[in-house]
């Protein structure tokens, strides 16, 4: 029997060709493993362009546009010209680690990908951790940065590499509470098996708290404005990458710019139902389409954001996270948590692969419950801010009257002996 | 089988993924002039020569966001195999969950009253 | 006995990354580079985890050992100046410690491997099955605060490492004011 041979029966095509099941099998994985490698490959020389265009036009320039149909081939040009630069390795720098930097960085933000549900067939590994996998490579992250600003023997690659571990660590926990939500609505880990409790209703509309707190913490972790502080031009000069030339410095930036598509990408999937949209169960290929749309849509407003909101002082970063964010994801925790037992003895839970009109009981609940957090978040901010301005004004006065004090003093006082 | 093949793959794709990286940089060594001389590989600080140990003592305050850090973690990787299971469970079971995350809590007030998350 | 597969491949390229990572730890004399020694052991301790069909503890063990404390352990290296570059051996108590390490070393052969070893081993391994317990992470969140289950040793893991951060900050901090 002659079966036409695509991607999804590779092994069994194999077998019938005349090779082991094994063999078979490893090659289809292998096959797999490089197809899902190089997308995050191709979709980083656009990320570039994109960057670039988008910050020109909030800017009122035009952004690259001279390589290619509206420049889309300068990032092909600057990667070709960065092969062929020099590659300087400062003195004193720890030659093997100081390689070994820019590959870790860019090999744990590609390892993201592994788990990435692009339709509701096709996705790399369905690992029943998903949420978690995203979490622990997320944290190897942080050994790059470490090492990439210690083996530099640069002050300000150290100093920035300190900072920054300081700020992913510190952005990690709020982070992680807020990736506690979807798991207890989908009641799966698994990133397939959450795309697919979102069939009803987006998570973002259920618990809009958590989707911000998800995506501040992304922010953070991926180093953009406004807590851009790894690279803090003005201050550090550039962060743990100062040293890095060429290729190197490539790779550091390329991954950047992936992290941040990354980490919109995994929004889109936990909170904005991956790959769901109309239609997508008669084609499965239409939810690469949607899920590439919603990620597109949370990319571009992190671009935005960046090239408009001027960037946080590192005090403020760790009181907004330590002193906001972490409460707030702390009480957010325990609200849901609630509501779901409440939900489930009122009987308005829906079942799972209910319609959206079974899930709007429980979204009105979900949503009434995180506009109470809102609402109280927003009112403790405000006493705070009251408090803060009320003891700076108090300041200020007193200034002031030191001030005129010394003024009159000099003119006053007897002259002479 | 599933379960095998699903982290096959993972673990083929943690070699892939330290492959990628390595090629260009390893063409790179092959493209890119090699001129090195004392000057060039100086460390760059804006061009003022560089004084002293590059490895100074940093502040205890790092390490002190690093240990809140490390107990934060540690408690939330509990609450996940609760999370997971919160469809499965009674009232008791968010009754114990809220005890632990008042544990929580009570640390992190520790650490706000006793000024330990301020950055000096 | 061993059969050759991909779980065989996977444990022998895992044994050697914590076989290796642990002899680089104990062997270099930069404690920066021991860190990354340790880091590349631990992932292979992670690799075991998955092979042994507990991914929960393999994503666990990369996010606390990797992601938490090799860096606090690079921070509290920072901590202590000039011990980067440290050269000679400080350590004079080598021996002890390398007889103490031995000690528990055959300790836990004794302990662990001994009673499952071949046929004739004090427990028979095919006999004593997995936990019928807790199969995979749903089990576990059930078991965790189920009334007759692990409900109390929960609730006293968080006292334990709520006082453990006290404690951290009250010794790591500077109270003299």
């Amino acid at each position: 029997m002659d079966t036409v041979c695509s991607i999804n029966n590779l092994a069994r095509c194999l077998v019938e060709g005349g090779f082991s099941p094994d063999l078979a099998n490893l090659l289809t994985l292998l096959g797999g493993v490089v197809l899902v490698a190089t997308i995050p490959l191709v979709t980083v020389i656009f990320l570039i362009w994109i960057e670039r265009k988008v910050a020109a036009r909030v800017q009122d320039r035009l952004g690259p546009n001279r390589v290619g149909p509206v420049g889309l081939l300068q990032t092909v040009a600057d990667a070709l010209k960065m092969l062929t630069k020099e590659d300087i390795t400062p003195t004193g720098a720890d030659k093997f680690i100081y390689n070994l930097a820019p590959v870790i960085a860019f090999a744990t933000v590609i390892l993201m990908w592994a788990v990435v549900p692009f339709t509701p067939l096709h996705i790399g590994a369905d690992v029943g951790i998903g949420v978690l996998y995203f979490m622990a490579v997320a944290s190897i992250g942080t050994v790059k940065i470490m090492v990439a600003g210690w083996s530099s023997n640069n002050k300000y690659a150290l100093l920035g590499a300190f900072r920054t571990i300081a700020q992913l660590l510190s952005y990690e926990v709020p982070l992680v509470l807020s990736l506690l939500i979807p798991v207890m609505l989908a009641g799966t880990m698994s990133l397939q098996g959450i795309t697919e409790a979102q069939g009803g209703m987006w998570y973002l509309f259920i618990a809009p708290v958590a989707a911000f707190l998800f995506y501040v913490a992304n922010l953070a972790e991926t180093g953009r404005a406004p807590f851009d502080l790894l690279e803090a031009e003005s201050e550090i000069i550039a962060g743990y990458n100062i040293e890095y030339s060429g290729f190197k410095w490539g790779m550091f930036m390329a991954s950047e710019f992936l992290h941040a598509f990354t980490a919109a990408l995994f929004f889109a999937i936990i909170f904005m139902g991956g790959w769901w949209g109309p239609f997508v169960q008669e084609v499965p290929l239409l939810g690469a389409l949607y899920l590439v749309g919603k990620t597109a849509i949370v990319y571009v407003f992190g671009l935005v954001l960046r090239a408009t909101v001027p960037r946080v002082r590192i005090d403020q970063l760790m009181a907004l996270n330590w002193k906001f964010l972490v409460p707030l994801a702390i009480a957010n925790v325990l609200v849901i948590a609630f509501l779901i037992q409440v939900l489930k003895a009122l009987g308005l839970m829906p079942v799972p692969g209910a319609d959206i009109i079974a899930h709007l009981p429980m979204t009105v609940v979900m949503l009434l419950g995180n506009l109470v957090i809102i609402a109280v978040a927003m009112q403790v901010l405000r006493n705070q801010g009251r408090e803060e301005k009320m003891a700076q004004e108090a300041r200020m006065a007193a200034r002031q009257q030191r001030v005129v004090k010394e003024v009159r003093t000099p003119a006053g006082a007897p002259v002479g002996d | 089988m599933a379960l095998v093949n699903e982290w096959a793959y993972i673990g083929l794709f943690f070699a892939v993924a330290w492959i990628f990286p390595l090629l260009p940089i390893i063409g790179a060594r092959f493209l890119a002039p090699a001129k090195p001389n004392v000057i060039k590989q100086s460390t760059y600080e804006c061009g003022v020569e560089t004084v002293g140990d590059t490895w100074v003592q940093f502040k205890v305050q790092y390490y002190i966001y690093g240990l809140i850090f490390l107990v934060f973690d540690v408690e939330i990787i509990f609450l996940f195999p609760w999370a997971l299971a919160y469809n499965q469970l009674d009232f008791f079971g968010f009754a114990a969950g809220l005890l632990f995350i008042f544990f929580l809590f009570d640390a992190l007030v520790y650490a706000w009253r006793k000024d330990a998350l301020e950055w000096l | 006995m061993l059969e050759f597969n991909a779980s065989t491949v996977a444990f022998v390229v895992m044994t050697l990354f914590i076989l290796g990572g642990a002899l680089g730890v104990v062997t270099t004399r930069n404690l920066i580079h021991a860190t990354l020694y340790l880091i590349l052991s631990l992932f292979g301790v992670a690799g075991y985890f998955v092979l042994l069909s507990a991914p929960f503890l393999a994503a666990v063990q990369v996010l606390v050992y990797i992601g938490a404390i090799a860096i606090l352990i690079v921070f509290a290296v920072m901590l202590t100046r000039s011990m980067t570059r440290m050269s000679e051996i400080l350590n004079g108590q080598w021996l002890l410690s390398a007889i103490v390490g031995a000690g528990l070393f055959l300790l836990l052969v004794i302990g662990v491997i001994l009673p499952t070893w071949g046929n004739g081993g004090l427990l028979d391994a095919t006999v004593s099955a997995p936990s019928q317990v807790v199969i995979d992470t749903v089990d576990l969140g059930k078991a965790l605060v189920d009334r007759n289950g692990f409900v109390l040793p929960f609730e006293v893991a968080s006292l334990l490492l709520t006082a453990a951060m006290i404690g951290a900050i009250v010794i790591a901090r500077d109270d003299t004011e």
